[in-house]
């Protein structure tokens, strides 16, 4: 099993976390249908580099890994300001 | 005829002194404590120890290394162990697996010749038409096929497991193992080390045994490792595979292990492979390394006079440990350049005919070996047979070549080169934490080993220090130990590839030319290497004889993935415990004493109803809720708390409603969806102060929706605080037109419409605690939420109890309030919706303000309103219904098509008729079509869709004022 080191509490297993997925940037107003769908259901699995969201259950903390995903190492930890995004309000 | 030597050598596993008896085949038997069941037979003369999975050959001992799968013996204990490692036991029963009637009179023994009749890939062929008959084919196959019988009176046992921690774990307590042991636990690392046998040592024990220098040298490494504080030593214990960042299972005799180590050295040893010649499968023809196990670890030796086929200094070595034993070598065969003109010499000195430039070409006898066919081979692996001699002897060795024991090597990301000087694989690259040592990578002499060792260490150890890792040191011999070619054909094939799955030459041969010549999909094909030993003596020279037939290299050839388990495990060894925590509301053991029967909500158990009649429980609690008060335990809810500037704006984005503009003390329905629009979560969120929400989540979800929350406040880089208060807040609802005069006197407030309106929310005090009142109308009457800590909550719910007393309060469970919220047409999700429901198509278009430039799954909801494919409906069957009721996910039946489920239905005292939910068809939904529902027994029930709530459509149930409910 694999272990990450989680930024608050250092090294678990990975069976503490909850994986979230890559990060993305939803399509915002009007936004066609086939970029809404692309975003709803595909991901592309192809390995690179990936920014990921990662929960540890034991701290409730969420965070952003760099992880390179044809070797499986984390890179970094993410600054989550780096990947936050605005959203439009009424 | 194999036999135990009178005189016992010096490193003997067995305990000469006591004898212990078991029966084999019916027949009483002999062995010595420490003795296998192979080496005890082997011991009271019995060579032949099964019958191959195909064509029922006489088989024997091979190995004695974990991989003698021809020898495996059902005992009355357990199918299938493999008779080389399972120790025998006094009283032990032990039988044969393969075989109809007795191992030598096998009924089956004659399907060998037959053999020409089932060539590689009969069985993909054979059965295929006609198809009608298939069935017929399959209980024959079926019967024949397999090995042993599943004893169907088995009683499941519960096997401990454990964690394991460790520094350094090294695989393997051979010399690299023993000396990588000792210079990792000297540089103060904590080791572990494991080694499949029960003692430590490894070939030490028996392929360097006599050697005088590698005795002193193995008494010093025991000594030190045994007496080192920082070693563990772990024996009889099966690394079984490599997994992500060291995390490494073994077996060990009483369960599993599971280790994480920071680092691994492999120092697992090589495999001795078999050569290829007609009749290698007779009982008599053994690995060398197998002879040497045998001897020096029990004392037995296999045959009384042997013929060595020798391409590296090892069969010489084995040869003349043999003839020390007391057998005769009537000759050494050796062909390619690992034994040379010296080596030859040595052994004609000692008179032992040598013939360099000779192989084995046949070995003849039925049931055992009789003798030998040696033939003249040049060096490209033709072998001369017309120049044959033939030698009377009644056992073969075999030391033609290793493979690498690199099966953990491989899973951890490693890779491997053919060695042509070796003739075997070596470790081309590996992680800078897991290091092969020893002979696994082609370390042979002993002091390669040490060194290679030595080096090993010195690399995994700065690495684990975070220094720079110094170049690699090689140690790998320059010497040949093993043939390029082991493999002769023969007119009559019988010349086996594959033990395991009978594979002859002619089978890989004839599957390449088929077209099935990719290794990978010649391993298919043929199953070579997909049987119990997973190829381990099969795997090298199929790829050798693949190699060959493309005229191409060992490495462009390939191999295939060497998958966990290394060595197959007890199930029960990997069967868990079911863990399943279960959460408790403050008001559990009271539920219990009232006699609750229980439900699973989640990770709760929720009270269905109080009381022993489910129907007439559930119909009193539903009643009571209507005309007069009840008392719910809603613990479960999620609760969040939501603080900070931002708070707004997180939940405008997370839920589909506006939450920006509910005003002070208000509560608003809360409904979440995903990315793709689908309903995810509801509850109800109440705001408390402009910077501070409240909010509910389903029982279910709670812990997703609180994780969604704090994952999008960072996304949207939001100046906002989310508290999950679901473990730490309880919760009742008191309800019904009586809640108001039942609750008021214990409140410090006043209830009416103007102090705590319909859909409010505020913090007071109730019995004296803190608590939080919210309004909600869920079942559909005057009702109160009250929050509260687990002890105040306990309190109040007493004395609701007891104030209620006198309008007949009683607490009501999760079934009462289905019935009493699907009356009052709530869904709930998860029961309504599925997991590809929108809220348009649970008829909530209300639900989603598009008016909000941006929510989660606002783009796919902008898209998919108005485009809803079916939709939830309401229904009633008619009041005289009768006989049972159609049942939730009952389909809906429209022109003899499926048109749509039942996704709730009850029986409603209120109504006094069945009424439901369903998700149907839009064009059902939209017409005025009866609704037609496919119950139990293909019974077609009639029912109407309505347009209405089936109850208190105007709500005037749930006003404060009302005079019903003011006291």
């Amino acid at each position: 099993m694999k272990v990450i080191d989680c930024p608050v509490i250092g090294t678990r297993p990975l069976s503490e976390f909850v994986y979230g997925g890559e990060v993305r940037r939803p399509p915002m107003d009007a936004a066609e249908l086939s970029a809404v769908a692309d975003h709803a259901f595909n991901r592309s699995g192809a390995p690179t580099l990936l920014r990921e969201w990662w929960f540890h259950r034991p701290t409730s903390r969420w965070f952003v890994l760099e992880r390179d995903t044809l070797s499986d190492r984390i890179e970094r930890v993410v600054p989550p300001e780096e990947v936050a995004y605005a959203i439009p309000t009424l | 005829m194999p036999f135990r030597r009178s005189e016992a050598g010096p490193r003997e596993w067995i305990d000469r002194s006591r004898t212990l008896s078991f029966t084999f085949e019916g027949r009483p038997c002999t062995a010595h404590p420490g003795d296998t069941i192979t080496s005890a037979l082997l011991a009271s003369g019995v060579s032949l120890l099964g019958r191959s999975f195909k064509y029922h050959r006489p088989r024997g001992a091979v190995s004695l290394a974990n991989h003698d799968v021809n020898a495996l013996f059902a005992t009355d204990a357990d199918t299938n162990v493999r008779g080389d490692v399972t120790p025998v036991t006094d009283g032990m029963v032990a039988d044969p697996v393969n075989v109809r009637g007795s191992l030598e009179k096998d009924a089956d023994r004659h399907m060998d010749r037959f053999g020409r009749f089932l060539p590689v890939g009969f069985y993909y062929k054979a059965f295929h038409r006609p198809r009608a008959l298939f069935p017929f084919w399959e209980r024959i196959i079926r019967r024949r096929a397999g090995l042993g019988r599943v004893d169907t009176a088995w009683t499941p046992r519960r096997r401990a497991k454990r964690y394991g921690y460790c520094d350094v774990l090294v695989i393997g307590a051979g010399p690299a193992g023993l000396r990588a042991a000792l210079d990792a636990a000297d540089a103060g690392f904590d080791v572990l080390l494991a080694d499949e046998n029960p003692r430590i040592g490894g070939s030490l024990d028996y392929q360097w045994l006599g050697d005088a220098i590698a005795d002193t040298q193995r008494d010093d490494l025991v000594a030190r490792v045994l007496g080192h504080p920082g070693v563990t030593v772990q024996t009889s214990t099966v690394a079984l595979g490599s997994y992500t960042d060291h995390w490494i299972p073994l077996a060990a005799p009483e369960g599993i292990i599971k280790v994480r180590a920071r680092g691994v050295v492999l120092a697992t040893g090589v495999l001795e492979q078999p050569a290829v010649f007609h009749n290698n499968d007779l009982p008599g023809v053994m690995l060398a390394s197998g002879a040497q196990r045998l001897l020096h670890r029990f004392g037995v030796l296999p045959f009384e006079r042997a013929v060595v086929q020798a391409a590296n200094g090892e069969g010489l070595v084995a040869a003349e440990q043999m003839a020390a034993a007391g057998v005769t070598v009537a000759a050494v065969v050796a062909h390619g350049p690992g034994v040379t003109e010296a080596d030859a010499r040595r052994l004609t000195d000692a008179g032992i005919p040598v013939y360099r430039g000779w192989t084995v070409y046949a070995a003849h006898g039925s049931d055992a070996v009789s003798g030998v066919t040696i033939a003249p081979v040049d060096e490209a692996g033709n072998c001369d047979a017309d120049s044959g001699e033939t030698i009377h002897c009644d056992g073969v060795l075999m030391s033609v070549g290793w493979a690498p024991a690199g099966h953990l090597l491989y899973q951890s990301g490693g890779t491997f080169r053919y060695d042509d000087t070796l003739a075997m694989p070596v470790p081309a690259d590996w992680p800078s934490t897991v290091v092969p040592a020893g002979r696994v990578n082609g370390a042979f002499t002993l002091g390669q080993q040490l060194a290679d060792a030595g080096d090993a260490v010195r690399r995994l150890t700065a690495a684990l220090r975070g220094e720079p890792v110094p170049p690699v040191v090689p140690q790998r011999d320059t010497v040949p130990h093993g043939s390029q070619w082991p493999i002769v054909p023969h007119p009559k094939d019988r010349n086996f590839v594959d033990f395991d799955e009978d594979l002859q030459l002619k089978d890989l041969e004839q599957a390449a030319r088929e077209g099935f010549d990719n290794i990978e999909l010649l391993k298919r094909f043929s199953t070579v290497g997909m049987g119990p030993s997973q190829g381990k003596h099969a795997n090298l020279n199929a790829i050798r004889i693949l190699a060959r037939l493309r005229d191409q290299g060992i490495d462009a050839t390939g191999t295939t993935t060497a998958r966990p388990m290394y060595y197959p495990v007890r199930l029960e060894d990997l069967a868990g415990r079911r863990m399943r925590p279960e959460r408790e509301t403050p008001m559990q053991d009271w539920h219990r004493e009232r006699g609750a029967t229980f439900m699973e909500a989640g990770e709760w158990r929720r009270p269905a109803y109080y009381g022993a009649d489910a129907a007439s429980a559930i119909a009193d609690e539903v009643a009571m809720v209507r005309n007069g008060v009840g008392l719910i335990d809603v613990s479960t809810l999620g609760k969040l708390e939501v603080f900070g500037p931002d708070a707004a704006t997180l939940l405008d984005g997370a839920y589909t409603m506006r939450k920006g503009n509910i005003r002070l003390g208000l509560t608003r329905y809360a409904l979440m969806v995903d990315d793709a629009g689908i309903i995810v979560d509801d509850g109800v969120a109440g705001r408390l102060a402009d910077d501070h929400f409240y909010l509910s989540a389903t029982s279910g979800h709670a812990e997703a929706t609180y994780q969604t929350l704090t994952r999008k406040a960072l996304e949207w880089g939001l100046d906002v605080h989310v508290v999950n208060r679901t473990g730490q807040l309880g919760a009742l609802n008191v309800v019904g037109p009586m809640s108001r005069r039942v609750l008021e006197p214990l409140v410090d407030m006043d209830l009416s419409e103007a102090s705590l309106p319909r859909l409010g929310i505020c913090d007071t005090r109730v019995c004296g605690h803190w608590a939080r009142l919210v309004r909600v109308g869920f079942v559909g009457e005057l009702g109160y939420e009250i929050h509260a800590t687990p002890a105040a909550l306990t309190t109040i719910w007493h004395a609701l109890l007891d104030a209620g007393a006198a309008h007949g309060i009683r607490p009501f469970g999760v079934e009462a309030q289905r019935v009493l919220r699907l009356e009052k047409g709530h869904i709930i999700v998860g029961q309504d919706t599925d997991g590809l429901t929108n809220p348009f198509e649970a008829a909530m278009p209300w639900a989603v303000h598009l008016k909000k430039p941006f929510f989660i799954g606002r783009p796919a909801l902008a898209h998919l309103k108005g485009q809803e494919q079916r939709r939830l409906v309401r229904f009633v069957l008619p009041p005289d219904h009768a006989g049972p009721l159609p049942r939730e996910c009952h389909l809906v039946i429209r022109n003899g098509d499926i048109a749509g489920r039942v996704t709730s239905i009850a029986r409603s005292p209120t109504r006094g008729q069945p009424i439901g939910l369903a998700m149907v068809d839009r064009a059902l939904a939209d017409s005025d079509e009866p609704l037609t529902i496919r119950a139990d027994d293909d019974v077609l029930v009639r029912g109407e869709m309505i347009a209405e709530t089936f109850y208190d459509p105007d709500g005037v149930r749930q006003d404060a004022d009302n005079p019903e409910a003011t006291p």
